[in-house]
C-alpha cells in the first residue's frame, strides 16, 4: 500500500500539475493531456508499471466538457499493482491525445481501436487507421449520441472509396462459405449449396 | 485461402532486370501479397491477415480485425448489469464460465461486495473446468496446423465430458451465463463435485496421453521450436498476458500476483517458458492444465458449506424463486431488480482475471443506478493478436500457421 501512495506521490513532485482522481479500487491520478508521454515514461522507467494492461476513453456525453478522457491501466509485473491514469482531451470536437505507441508498441492497437471508437486521434501515432470497424466507416459508434440500433451505412464499396477518399481493401472472402462477391459472381456459381437455381441477382425472385 | 496475385509483366521487368554487361548477376523478385482468412482454418474463426511475401519469407503482416465486432461496448450501456452477463459467454466463447466469473467479479467490486467462501470456490472450480476445456481446444486446433490430426480427437473427448458436466451445472453446454452479481445462479447438484473430482482423476492419465502426442514428437517440434520467438521485453511492449506471456519466461499469473475469488488458498504452480518460440507457449498451456485439476481437487476437498449467493445484497441479487412467489417483500425486491437494475454506487472500477487466454479486463465507469455509463472490455486476444506483424516478419508462411495455433486466440473477445 505504502509503495503505490509512494507512485502518486512521486508523480505529483515531479508533474505538479497531477492530481488524484477518485477511484473505488486502485490509485488513480488525473493528468494534464500534454504531460501523458513524459509521465507515463516516467512511470514505466522509473516506477517499474512495465505492462499497459488497458487503454481506453470514456464519453462524457454532448455538451460536457471536457467530453472525451483517455483512461491508462498500468500494472506493475514486479510489484503486482495497477494504476489508473486519466488524461482529458483538450478540444471537445476534434479530440486528441498524445500516442504512446513509443513507450509501448502493444497501445498501437488500442489507441486504434480509440479512434476507431470515439474518434480520438492520437498524435504521433505512426499508423492511425480504424481496426474494428472498416476504413471509410463514416461513425464513431461508441459515442453516446450514436444510437444502439446503429446507422445503416453501405458496405465498404468503390463508391464509399471514391466519396470518402480512403482506400478500401474489399476482403476476399469470395469461396469462402456462404459468401459471394457482390456484382463480380454469379451467386449460383459462386454458392453451388444454393441450390434454388430459379432466381439470383441477375433475376427476380418469383412471386410465391 | 484467397490470394490477391500482382500479376508482373515477367517480359519487361526481366529486360529490365537483365545486368548490363560487366555487372554482376542478382535474383529480382517480386513481392506477392497474400491475404489468409478470414476464412481459413487456421485463422480459427475470422481473422484475417494481410500478408507480403518475398517468396515464401512473410516480409510484412497486417493483421485485419473486427470481422466479429458486435458492440458489446455499446450493448452494455444500454442495459443492466445482469443482463450483460450472456454477453459475456460470447467473449472468450471458449471459455463462459471464466468470463462469467471475471465480469462478475468486476461489478461486485464496484458494489464493495464480498461473495461467501462456497460461491467463491464454484467459480474456481468452474473457472479451472473452463480453463482446461479452452486449453484443449487450443491444444487440438494447434495440433492441426501442425499436421497432428489425432490430438484433436482425444482432447474433444475429453471436452465432451467437461460439457456433460457444465450442462448438468448451468443446464447449457456453451453458453453458460452461470455467475450473477452477488453469487452463481443456482448452487451445485447434488453429487456433482464427486463427478468433477471422478473426471479429474480419468483426466490426468489422458492428459499425458494427448500430451505425449506432441511433446516429443518430431514433426511437432520442427514445426514449433525456435518459431515464432518472443523475447521477455516484447512480450511486455505488447501487453500480451496469460500462456504467451508466460511462454515468454515473464512470470505473471494474476490468480498467484493480485489473487481474487479466493485463490490465494491453493497450492499451484506458474509454468514459465524460456525462450518464447511456440514450443515453451505450447509446454505452459500442457502444465497449465495439470495444474488446474490440482485447484479443482483441492477445492473440492475443502469445498465450503453455506450459501452461493450474497445474502447482503438485497439490491442486487434477485431472491429465490420460492420466496417471490410467498413473500411480498421478496417480490418487489425482484421487481426493482429486473426493471432498473442492481443498483451500484458512482464510480470507477477495473478488474482484471487470468482467463484461459490470458488477462481478462473489465473497466466500468459508473454514475450510479442499474446500468454502467461505459463498460470497457480488455479482451487478451486482442492484445495478444497485436504481436502479429512483429513476430510473423521474416518466417514462413507454414510457421505463420503454427505461430497462430501457439498465440491460441479467440475473435470473439479479439473483436467484442
Amino acid at each position: 500500500m505504502s509503495a503505490t501512495a509512494d507512485v502518486t506521490t512521486a508523480l505529483r513532485e515531479k508533474f505538479p500539475q497531477v492530481t488524484l482522481r477518485d477511484s473505488l479500487d486502485h490509485p488513480a491520478v488525473n493528468l494534464p493531456a500534454a504531460e501523458v508521454p513524459a509521465a507515463l515514461r516516467f512511470l514505466r522507467d522509473e516506477r517499474g508499471f512495465d505492462l499497459l494492461a488497458d487503454l481506453t476513453a470514456v464519453d462524457w456525453a454532448e455538451g460536457v466538457s471536457p467530453r472525451f478522457t483517455v483512461v491508462y491501466h498500468l500494472f506493475s509485473t514486479a510489484g503486482h499493482e495497477y494504476l489508473r491514469v486519466a488524461a482529458d482531451c483538450v478540444n471537445d470536437l476534434e479530440p486528441s491525445m498524445p500516442s504512446v505507441t513509443a513507450l509501448w508498441a502493444g497501445a498501437d492497437w488500442h489507441e486504434r481501436e480509440c479512434y476507431d471508437m470515439f474518434g480520438i486521434r492520437f498524435d504521433g501515432h505512426p499508423d492511425l487507421r480504424r481496426i474494428l470497424m472498416w476504413e471509410g466507416y463514416p461513425y464513431y459508434p461508441l459515442r453516446k449520441e450514436f444510437p444502439l440500433a446503429g446507422i445503416e451505412t453501405p458496405l465498404p464499396d468503390a463508391e464509399v472509396a471514391a466519396e470518402t477518399g480512403t482506400k478500401v481493401i474489399a476482403a476476399p472472402m469470395a469461396g469462402g462459405p456462404f459468401v459471394a462477391s457482390p456484382g463480380e459472381i454469379n451467386l449460383t456459381e459462386a454458392e453451388p449449396r444454393a441450390k434454388d437455381e430459379s432466381w439470383n441477382e441477375h433475376r427476380e425472385k418469383p412471386e410465391a | 485461402m484467397s490470394t490477391e496475385f500482382v500479376i508482373p509483366d515477367t517480359a519487361a521487368k526481366t529486360a529490365a532486370a537483365r545486368p548490363a554487361p560487366g555487372e554482376s548477376a542478382e535474383f529480382q523478385t517480386e513481392k506477392m501479397s497474400l491475404s489468409m482468412g478470414p476464412s481459413h482454418p487456421s485463422t480459427h474463426g475470422v481473422l484475417r491477415l494481410q500478408l507480403e511475401l518475398d517468396g515464401e519469407v512473410v516480409t510484412k503482416c497486417d493483421p485485419v480485425v473486427g470481422y466479429l465486432h458486435r458492440g458489446d461496448e455499446k450493448i452494455a450501456e444500454n442495459m443492466t448489469y445482469n443482463q450483460f452477463v450472456p454477453y459475456t459467454d460470447r467473449l472468450d466463447y471458449l471459455a463462459p464460465l471464466a468470463n462469467n466469473m471475471a465480469y462478475a467479479i468486476a461489478v461486485e467490486k464496484l458494489a464493495k461486495l464480498e461473495v461467501p467462501a462456497r460461491c467463491q470456490a464454484i467459480r474456481v472450480i468452474t473457472a479451472e473446468m473452463a480453463r482446461i476445456s479452452a486449453h484443449l481446444l487450443g491444444l487440438g486446433a494447434f495440433g492441426i496446423d501442425t499436421g497432428a490430426w489425432s490430438v484433436f480427437m482425444y482432447s474433444f473427448t475429453e471436452r465432451e465430458k467437461l460439457y456433460k458436466l457444465f450442462e448438468e451445472l448451468t443446464g447449457a453446454r456453451f453458453t453458460t451465463s452461470y455467475s450473477r452479481i452477488g453469487g452463481v445462479a443456482r448452487d451445485v447438484p447434488e453429487g456433482w463435485t464427486g463427478r468433477v473430482n471422478a473426471f479429474c482423476d480419468q483426466f490426468l492419465p489422458i492428459l499425458e496421453e494427448i500430451l505425449g502426442l506432441l511433446t516429443r514428437n518430431k514433426i511437432f517440434m520442427d514445426r514449433t521450436v525456435g518459431v515464432g520467438v518472443i523475447s521477455k521485453a516484447d512480450a511486455l511492449a505488447y501487453g500480451l498476458t496469460g500462456p504467451n506471456l508466460r511462454g515468454s519466461g515473464v512470470p505473471l499469473d494474476l490468480r498467484k500476483d493480485k489473487p481474487y475469488s479466493g485463490y490465494e488458498q491453493y497450492e499451484f504452480d506458474v509454468p514459465v517458458g524460456t525462450k518464447g518460440d511456440s514450443y515453451d507457449r505450447y509446454l505452459c498451456r500442457g502444465e497449465e492444465m495439470r495444474q488446474s485439476v490440482r485447484i479443482i481437487k483441492q477445492a473440492i476437498a475443502k469445498f465450503p458449506a453455506g450459501k452461493w449467493y450474497a445474502e447482503e445484497a438485497r439490491r442486487i441479487y434477485a431472491p429465490q424463486k420460492d420466496k417471490i412467489l410467498t413473500s411480498m417483500e421478496e417480490l418487489i425486491q425482484n421487481f426493482m431488480i429486473v426493471t432498473e437494475g442492481p443498483q451500484m454506487p458512482a464510480g470507477e472500477v477495473y478488474f482484471e482475471a487470468e482467463n484461459p487466454k490470458g488477462a481478462l479486463g473489465f473497466y466500468i465507469v459508473s454514475k450510479g443506478g442499474g446500468v454502467p455509463w461505459r463498460l470497457k472490455i480488455r479482451g487478451p486476444s486482442f492484445c495478444n493478436l497485436s504481436i502479429l506483424p512483429k513476430v510473423c516478419v521474416g518466417t514462413l508462411v507454414s510457421d505463420v500457421v503454427s505461430i497462430l495455433g501457439s498465440l491460441d486466440f479467440v475473435m470473439g473477445e479479439c473483436d467484442r
